[in-house]
């Protein structure tokens, strides 16, 4: 592998390896995107003159160094192309979550103070036309789709092709400048800024430099030995921190393809059609995938459902030692070959994950059986654990030391401190330069010597030196009676449920903890389905007595599990409610990431959990819900609230 | 009246051009019934056309006339400045005007791709043996038919089912599906036949962006029935209502809006 990356020694920007990718790879694939039916692709030389086109038409609509461009849509080579061709002229590109509502967007655009936007469609011009007159410096929108937008007024608004002509047809005018712009930029210049979505607070502008990206992008290759030959799908948001890492900074320093869905919904199918070496998926997606093939297999014939669950016994004995390259008896492996040829391998190839080398999960926990289920497949499916402050990379774990519990060793050239309340610091060459215009939260977070707080609270395991994450340094607080409280351990066990999408402990400074819980609609509805229970919406479905009763039965198997836990068996749940409406990010109530913002929670339904401690059985409320076009409505619903049965400790040692 | 040579400019400054259709005195019986007595209207090129009406106003009957499903008992149909023969269905077709179906006419059995190809039939040429072999024209006909559909596909947003067996999709998307097979004909009239019945609010809304978009990018000429007052009011340039087989207005949906004959037929007279 290390021949592939030669040449690359003193590249030190993203347009820079662009020029190298495109003279040393020239032909082989750069980006795929499905259009049209047909799997369209550019290479690698193909590519670099796209970007050119548009850089050169960028320097003529006026782009000056030092400018921030926006970047709005889902991922499309045009719009990585246009994040690189912002480089190229010497300005930065601020990629922005494409579901984020009108406001959300004003924040960050007057932020950065913008003077150009990149969008993908009408749907994004729309929103930042609404918010137009709150930003000083916007100038220019450029979008790529031109449907439905025939006959908006034009005077700032181009076509993401015409700009590319214009730079085409300027070629001479500004070539030597975009030349010289590009040569300026060296190691510390800014490479990207990425706004976090923030638990807390409004979201930060973490500025990465080439330094930043490239150095992590160079060692996570090496350590996972990724080449020009691999390949990934990218869908995930282009604004996260992960994505921009695999699919431009990795893909720039390896030179492999990057492989864009047709759309959201076709992701699946895509996927499958690929068949991408490298994978990269939030927990949730894995758990997703997992409950459609148990859903399926439920609805499979005799033989096939069978067939398959004596093979996936067979494999959770001794599919991860395989996989892991531990001894494994010879009949062992013959009956784990005869599986792979039955189920393993058709089951693999049906998810798209056949050619996967590398996969990784990371985000939040995932749960240990779901985590086995894709290993004993022979997938080599790893967690690793990082943050946008960090590009990415914090821990991660090595081939053959891979488990559940932990989220690995430190990634190369990180360096890892524990202080002595358990917060996590890091240090490494990918560590962010700074929270753009915000010098008082950089210095809350980085210190002088560069150690940055993660606030995440964790400790290594004696032995092995993996890391384990214990919750969030702030929500880890006391109960009354002193002992620990950590709400992200029994939220994690009450999620591995596939009919349980999102748990939400309190306790903090209570006698007792309680829960708000949401059900999985795919995963309720089909059992619903199944047994002949009829609903009419999410509401009556979660209210639903057998519903309750099914998920009182999982809080108490939690409850009794957290009671094995001598530090932590205070946390166990004494009562619970199943919310009426699902947590959404649109109400704030989640970060785009999908993380729960616990503050906003406990405030908007203070009166629920002002009910689960008062003891009553039953409690009303209204709930305000913001629509995805920003319109404001609401819920109201009368809630059951459950008791559930707590296991004592005592038990638990008389037992032993 | 507006002059049949010349167009008009709607509010939101699209320019619409001269008369395409042109419906004089059509009467049309079933034995002693009359579905539609002595109508005259025209739709013009590049505009949004709606009928309306109560139930039985005889709102299908003329879109079938139209279509040439019907023949009318009495008058002309006029397109595109000459007088209409008596026609088959295919042969209207052929003229460039498609039409979807008020209780979706798709092939349920075939998958979405294969629907939206039949849209393309009247353009392939190739004998049947030639397809049968599939050699030289059929195939390269097949392809360049296949892009046009795939564009549709792409346009209406339903790549995800593309492969999908309509008989499998939900009623939302099915109609869709339809709008797509009208699309991939190309055709110069499309003619919608309650393109939102039985909707809810969000998908009414996106079949509106639809058929606006339809109308914005193609320039294709749109003549809709709808029972959704407010749907027909947003989307038509102008809109004929009828009323127990005969006019009572047609305009501009303000006009049509503060007709009194027309807030009679749908709110009902006092029986003196």
């Amino acid at each position: 592998m290390a021949q592939m990356q030669s040449g690359a020694a003193g590249k030190l920007s993203l347009p820079a390896l662009l020029q190298r990718n495109a003279t040393q790879f020239g032909d082989s694939p750069a980006y795929r995107e499905k259009e049209f039916g047909i799997w369209q692709c550019w290479s690698w030389a193909e590519a670099e003159k796209e970007i050119e086109a548009l850089a050169l038409g960028l320097i003529n609509l006026g782009v000056n160094e030092g400018d921030f461009i926006a970047i709005i849509g889902h991922n499309r080579p045009y719009l990585y192309w246009a994040m690189v061709a912002a480089q190229s002229v010497g300005a930065i590109p601020v990629p922005l979550y494409q579901d984020a509502n009108a406001e959300e967007m004003a924040y960050v655009l007057s932020h950065c103070g913008a003077r150009f936007v990149i969008v993908a469609d009408q749907e994004q011009v729309d929103k930042v036309i609404e918010v137009q007159d709150q930003l000083h410096q916007f100038e220019h929108l450029i979008y790529l789709d031109p449907r439905g937008l025939r006959k908006y007024d034009h005077h700032q608004l181009h076509e993401y092709s015409h700009v590319q002509a214009q730079g085409r047809a300027a070629y001479d005018e500004w070539i030597t400048d975009l030349k010289t712009r590009r040569e300026k930029l060296n190691y510390d210049s800014t490479c990207v800024m990425l706004y976090t979505s923030g638990t807390t607070g409004k979201p930060k502008g973490v500025v990465l430099s080439n330094r930043n990206i490239i150095e992590s992008a160079k060692n996570a290759s090496e350590f996972d030995k990724l080449g020009v030959d691999d390949e990934i799908l990218a869908y995930l948001p282009m604004a996260w921190v992960g994505d921009f890492i695999f699919s431009i900074g990795q893909a720039y320093w390896t030179g492999f393809c990057v492989n864009c869905p047709e759309s959201a919904d076709t992701m699946m199918t895509d996927l499958r059609e690929i068949g991408p070496t490298y994978y990269f998926a939030p927990p949730r997606v894995f758990e997703t995938q997992l409950t459609s093939v148990m859903i399926r297999m439920e609805d499979a014939g005799n033989f096939k459902k069978k067939m398959f669950h004596y093979f996936m016994d067979h494999a959770k004995k001794v599919g991860p030692d395989i996989l892991d390259g531990k001894p494994v008896g010879f009949m062992d492996k013959l009956k784990y070959k005869v599986g792979d040829l039955c189920v393993y391998g058709p089951l693999k190839d049906t998810l798209g994950f056949g050619n996967v080398r590398v996969g990784y999960t990371a985000g939040e926990a995932i749960g240990p059986e779901i985590f086995e289920f894709y290993r004993s497949l022979g997938i080599n499916l790893k967690q690793l654990y990082g943050q946008t402050e960090a590009t990415v990379f914090i821990t991660v774990q090595p081939d053959g030391e891979v488990r559940a519990d932990t989220v690995g060793v430190p990634a190369p050239d990180v360096e890892i401190k524990i202080a002595d309340n358990g917060e996590i610091f890091y240090r490494s060459p990918g560590t962010f330069v700074e929270y753009y215009k915000n010098p008082e939260s950089t210095a809350d977070t980085k210190d002088p010597e560069g150690w940055v707080a993660t606030g995440d609270a964790g400790f290594f395991e004696e032995g092995s030196g993996h890391l384990r994450i214990i919750d969030r340094a702030k929500d880890v607080g006391k109960m009354a009676d002193g002992s620990m409280f950590a709400p992200k351990f029994v939220e994690n066990k009450l999620k591995f449920y596939p009919d349980i999408l999102e748990a939400v402990l309190f306790g903090n400074d209570k006698d007792r903890c309680v829960a708000f819980i949401n059900i999985d609609l795919t995963a309720v509805g089909n059992w619903a389905e199944r047994n002949n229970i009829a609903y009419a919406s999410y509401q009556e479905l979660a209210g639903h007595p057998k519903v309750l009763a099914s998920i009182q039965e999982h809080v108490e198997t939690v409850n009794a599990s957290v009671a094995q836990d001598p530090m932590l068996s205070g946390c166990q749940v004494h009562r619970f409610v199943v919310l009426h409406k699902e947590l959404d990010a649109d109400d704030g109530e989640m970060t785009r990431t999908r993380k729960v913002r616990r503050r906003i929670v406990e405030e908007k339904f203070s009166d629920i959990i002002g009910a689960l401690y008062d003891g009553s059985l039953q409690i009303s409320t209204v709930t305000e819900v913001t629509y995805e076009d920003g319109r404001k409505g609401s819920i109201s619903a009368t809630l059951d609230i459950r008791d559930a049965a707590v296991a004592s400790i005592a038990t638990k040692l008389a037992a032993e | 009246m507006l002059d049949a040579s010349e167009g008009y400019t709607t509010e939101d400054g699209r320019k619409i051009g001269g008369v395409v259709m042109e419906m004089k005195n059509i009467t049309l019986r079933f034995g002693g019934v009359v579905a539609i007595k002595d109508i005259s209207f025209d739709i013009r090129e590049g505009e949004i056309r709606a009928i309306i009406g109560p139930n039985g106003a005889g709102k299908s009957s003329m879109l079938n006339v139209i279509s040439g499903f019907y023949i009318p008992s009495e008058g002309e149909v006029w397109f595109h400045g000459s007088k209409r023969p008596q026609m088959r269905p295919y042969e209207v077709a052929r003229q460039g005007i498609a039409r979807t179906f008020q209780n979706i006419a798709l092939f349920e059995g075939m998958s979405v791709l294969d629907n939206v190809m039949t849209g393309r039939l009247t353009n392939m040429k190739s004998g049947l043996i030639s397809q049968a072999l599939w050699k030289g024209k059929a195939e390269a006909e097949e392809v360049a038919n296949r892009e046009i559909a795939e564009k549709i596909i792409d346009f209406l947003e339903i790549q995800h089912i593309r492969k999908t067996p309509v008989a499998r999709l939900p009623y939302g998307l099915k109609k869709r599906v339809e709008l797509a097979r009208a699309l991939a004909a190309e055709p110069k009239l499309l003619l919608l036949d309650e393109p939102m019945a039985g909707m809810n609010v969000e998908e009414k809304e996106d079949m509106s962006r639809f058929i606006l978009d339809v109308n914005d990018e193609f320039g294709t000429t749109i003549a809709l029935i709808e029972h959704d007052m407010g749907v027909v009011m947003d989307l038509s340039d102008r809109v004929v209502v009828m009323d127990y087989g005969k006019k009572i207005g047609d305009g501009t949906p303000d006009e049509v809006r503060n007709n009194q004959d027309v807030i009679d037929a749908y709110l009902g007279v006092a029986h003196d």
